[in-house]
């Protein structure tokens, strides 16, 4: 029946392009091509004050992604937040003096942790722990401090 | 008062008995299932009509859908100076809500209520029990097909809408508001994830798909075999998938999204 086979054809297009469309979602939209379940080592820091970071906020050095924050707890005995990064392990030459800082991308934009290199010829492993640690720049705070200062200055 | 609550105990049960009604027939059709498959060629006769016959109707209006989400996108994120991250806004609205909600929508309009209109009017016309007196389930041979077919073209369409919607997006946001086109994508890219975004997107489709053929089929199937009673049961299939999409969706966006 000359009838049907067109109309398999028909179908058969119908859900190729189906897929075609899940497809371009999976690889063209999300980042699903350069999500590679890479090799990767955690290592600790503790900071006093994490402010908006988030579980999955980008870790960089030198403005290179190279890493992910994987989690983020308080610690209730030393009052500090405490933060576990997921770093790829294709950088494990980080020296154990490294700093971590807290910054913002933009004026409003997410914040991320910079890490800047110390001097030290160890290096972070598995489970290391990043001691020299600056806060997040809470805007309140910064603003409350400016405006103390210039009442005082007036006076 | 007392004819008041008369009536409406009375319409309370006979909801409840038509619910009850309706998941009798949902269970004959999902155990209808296997014999369908041994006979491809009615899942494919039915993927026509529901699927491919809904393919213009969605992908014209995912086109349009995009391109309205990219103007007013832009416009709005220009003021902070953010036109960069329209790619991630048009990306998140039509793979998390648009997609699988407006396309949902438009399959109850286009195919939901042609299902009806059909089944009704094979009931009306007596075809229905012609099939049983054949000893020929007009479950198994009219109802479950088309469930099939609806359930299963349901996450092409949506995929095909968000997809098409994205391009759509791009057109008028980089073609011709000049939204830089690399970073249309790879802030789009950046952002959209595989598992929470597009993965849930998908498992929306789906739980549409299976509640717009359910309802449509049912409303058909126990329609008032009359012209009048095929009309309300056409109106009915329209008025209670919207509904029933649109309060799923709600449960589904503060189940699936709800923790960040």
């Amino acid at each position: 029946m000359q009838h049907t086979r067109t109309q398999d054809t028909i179908v058969g297009l119908f859900v190729a392009s189906g897929i075609v469309g899940l497809f371009f979602l999976a690889m063209q939209v999300s980042n699903l091509s350069s999500f590679t379940n890479q090799d990767s080592y955690t290592i600790t820091a503790r900071f006093e004050n994490s402010g908006g970071l988030k579980v999955k906020s980008p870790v960089s050095a030198a403005g290179v992604k190279i890493g992910r924050v994987s989690a983020i707890s308080f610690d209730p005995k030393t009052y500090q937040s405490v933060v576990h990064l997921n770093i790829d392990a294709q950088y494990n030459t980080l020296p154990d003096d490294t700093t971590a800082s807290i910054f913002t991308s933009g004026l409003l934009g997410e914040q991320y942790i910079s890490l800047e290199a110390g001097g030290s010829d160890d290096f972070l492993k598995q489970g290391g722990k990043i001691e020299i640690t600056q806060s997040a720049i809470i805007l309140e705070k910064a603003l409350g401090q400016f405006l103390f200062k210039s009442t005082e200055e007036k006076k | 008062m007392i004819e008041y609550l008369q009536h409406l105990g009375k319409n309370t049960r006979t909801s409840f008995t038509k619910l009850g009604r309706g998941t009798y027939f949902l269970i004959q059709t999902v155990t209808g299932i296997t014999s369908v498959l041994l006979r491809p060629r009615l899942l494919l006769n039915q993927m026509y009509s529901v699927g491919v016959l809904s393919f213009l109707i969605i992908t014209i209006s995912g086109l349009f859908v995009g391109m309205v989400l990219g103007l007013q996108g832009y416009y709005i994120l220009s003021d902070f100076g953010a036109e960069e991250t329209l790619g991630v806004m048009v990306a998140a609205s039509l793979v998390r809500e648009l997609g699988p909600v407006v396309a949902a929508l438009l399959f109850a309009g286009r195919a939901g209520s042609a299902l009806t209109a059909e089944i009704g009017l094979m009931k009306a016309t007596e075809q229905l029990s012609g099939m049983e007196m054949m000893a020929v389930d007009p479950i198994k041979r009219i109802i479950t097909p088309r469930f099939l077919a609806g359930f299963l073209s349901m996450p092409l369409l949506a995929a095909l809408f968000s997809a098409v919607g994205i391009i759509g997006g791009q057109i008028v946001g980089s073609g011709l508001l000049g939204v830089d086109e690399g970073a249309y994508w790879s802030q789009m890219q950046a952002k959209i994830d595989f598992q929470d975004d597009i993965l849930n997107g998908i498992i929306k489709s789906i739980v549409f798909g299976f509640v717009a053929s359910w309802i449509a089929l049912f409303e058909g199937y126990d329609a008032i075999p009359t012209s009048e009673g095929v009309s309300r049961a056409t109106t009915r299939t329209v008025v209670n998938s919207a509904f029933s999409i649109l309060g799923l969706d709600f449960i589904l966006t503060a189940l699936m999204f709800g923790d960040n």
